[in-house]
């Protein structure tokens, strides 16, 4: 008898266990070699409770109700849940906290490869560690992790959250008119963006900035070629950068138009990608305004990454399908 | 270097094909075997794959092909509403400009059957090759639509009385006048698109972005 599943989730037979396994173990001593301590949370949240966050496109996707009308959620992440956690377990211990997580999350997305509905994430939280110190510490972690798995082709995007709308305000674009570009931009979709700015009152240099700006990404050089209006987010990111040791920061792609389809991030935000997989291994990013929502305000900064991504990329390395990078 | 930076290209076969070849020759590619052999779809040395447009996303997403040309109507075709998280995971980098059609709601001629369906029995119903756009549109027109998925010849549909419309797409408009149907909205213009993978356009930064200088030049 053939019995079904649900679409986009699936069955992990000893052979995968096993390789799997290798991946989150190795994960789990970095994180704990590094001080961050494993934590479990429900799979199920009260919407109500989870719904404090901004979590935009990533919101929960599956609900059900419990026995007293109540609504439950299937969390989509594992940093709204740490968030709760901080603000209810430890109201009054002193920061920094250092979470590490291996959980089941679950989301209403396309199944694809490397994208199911239940995904394995692979993640740390610091809380209260504000930048660019926190963000320095994160992206070491990352680092050591995916060294540690033997992951040896990969790079980090890094930007920041905040530098698209700063640029458009300095440039005075209409209030009204901001959330159809940072759609846009989130969308990737820059043959609208250049069409909507041309319905904009400015100056011909000031939309040409706004395209341009968010499709620079490489060297540290694009920073350097930056301009005032975008001041303060190159700042951050240099601040970020100069603190890197030299393996990290070799590691480090600079992307002014970086935008990660959570809602909650407020300064740098960082994607992972490998050559050997088309889509981004796993990503995080500062979010000092998400402990406030919860009533234990504190800046905070952390990464997930997809294990069955990770996963793939790992085998594509191995069979040499990421050799295709000049 | 070669005439892509050795990027992987996915092209498409079909309309866009011709107008796609002439772009890449005028890259500087040598485009002889693409034109001259039709049942190829790997091009290796020229770092070519062809295939129908509405895989091309598909093959982009992917990370098979870095970048790829295909037409608007099949991105928005691929692109999920609010209530279907669809969305496809590319980069929409550059409007090519050519093969311009234009997505209509279209019916018979004489008094408009959908609005006097829509009237009478409170709902139209409406065949196409573009399940998506169409509801969509009739969303956001809050209209009420029954929307018919065929895969062949759609002006068949209203002239047989299975449905009152028809949303297509149409260059020149002869097919629909051939078949006495008349445009009676406009609902988006497409044009083929210069798209790619969000990996690629990380890790490959300086080849795509010389290659879409060189095409803005164009």
């Amino acid at each position: 008898m053939i019995h079904p599943i649900p679409s986009g989730t699936r069955d992990v037979l000893p052979d995968e266990t096993r390789e799997v396994r290798a991946i989150t173990d190795a994960l789990r001593c970095v994180f704990e070699r590094h001080n961050y301590g494993e934590v479990y949370t429900p799979a199920l949240e009260y919407e109500s409770v989870l719904e404090r966050a901004d979590m935009a496109e990533a919101k929960p996707a599956y609900r059900v109700f419990d026995e007293s009308g109540a609504t439950l959620v299937l969390r989509s992440d594992m940093t709204v849940p740490i968030a709760r956690v901080v603000a209810t377990r430890y109201p009054t211990v002193d920061p920094p906290l250092r979470f590490c997580y291996l959980a089941h999350c679950y989301r209403g997305v396309r199944p694809q490869r490397g994208q199911p509905r239940e995904l394995l994430q692979a993640g740390i939280e610091l809380i209260g560690a504000p930048a660019p110190v926190g963000t320095v510490e994160a992206l070491n972690v990352l680092c050591s992790a995916l060294d540690e798995i033997g992951l040896a082709d990969y790079k980090i995007g890094l930007g920041d959250a905040s530098l698209y709308p700063s640029l458009m305000a300095s440039l005075g674009v209409p209030v009204e008119l901001r959330p159809q570009l940072l759609s846009a931009l989130a969308g990737r979709d820059f043959v609208s963006l250049e069409r909507d700015l041309r319905e904009i009152e400015l100056s011909t240099d000031d939309k040409e900035l706004l395209l341009a700006v968010p499709q620079r990404r490489g060297s540290p050089d694009v920073l350097d070629a930056s301009l005032g209006a975008v001041a303060d987010a190159t700042a951050n990111m240099r601040d970020v950068y100069e603190l890197l040791t030299p393996d990290v920061a070799g590691k480090v792609i600079f992307d002014l138009g970086l935008v990660r389809s959570i809602g909650y991030y407020t300064g740098a935000v960082f994607e992972v990608y490998d050559p050997a997989l088309g889509a981004p291994i796993g990503g995080g990013g500062r979010y000092d305004e998400l402990l406030g929502r919860f009533g234990r305000s504190l800046p905070a900064v952390g990464f997930a990454l997809g294990v069955d991504r990770l996963h793939i990329a790992l085998m594509g390395e191995e069979r040499g399908t990421g050799a295709r990078l000049p | 270097m070669s005439a892509t930076n050795g990027l992987t290209i996915a092209v498409p076969r079909g309309a866009l094909f011709d107008e796609t070849v002439e772009l890449l020759a005028g890259l500087g590619l040598d485009t002889s075997e693409l034109r001259s052999n039709d049942r190829k779809l790997l091009f290796e040395d020229i770092g070519v794959i062809t295939m129908r447009p509405s895989d091309v996303p598909t093959y982009v997403e992917a990370g098979a092909a870095d970048i790829g040309i295909t037409g608007k109507d099949v991105i928005l075709e691929q692109v999920g509403s609010h209530d279907d998280q669809a969305g496809r995971e590319i980069y929409e980098l550059l409007d090519l400009g050519y093969g311009r059609c234009t997505m209509v709601l279209a019916t018979k001629a004489g008094p408009d059957p959908a609005a006097e369906a829509l009237r009478r029995l409170g709902v139209m119903r409406i065949a196409t090759k573009y399940p998506r756009i169409a509801a969509r549109h009739m969303e956001q027109t809050g209209r009420q639509a029954e929307i018919v998925e065929v895969k062949g010849s759609v002006e068949l549909a209203p002239l047989t009385g299975m449905v009152e419309a028809i949303i297509d797409l149409t260059a020149t408009g002869t097919t629909l006048r051939e078949h006495e149907l008349v445009v009676r909205e406009e609902i988006v213009v497409c044009t083929a698109r210069l798209i790619a993978n969000p990996v690629a356009h990380k890790l490959k930064a300086n080849a795509i972005d010389e290659l879409l200088e060189r095409l803005r030049a164009n």
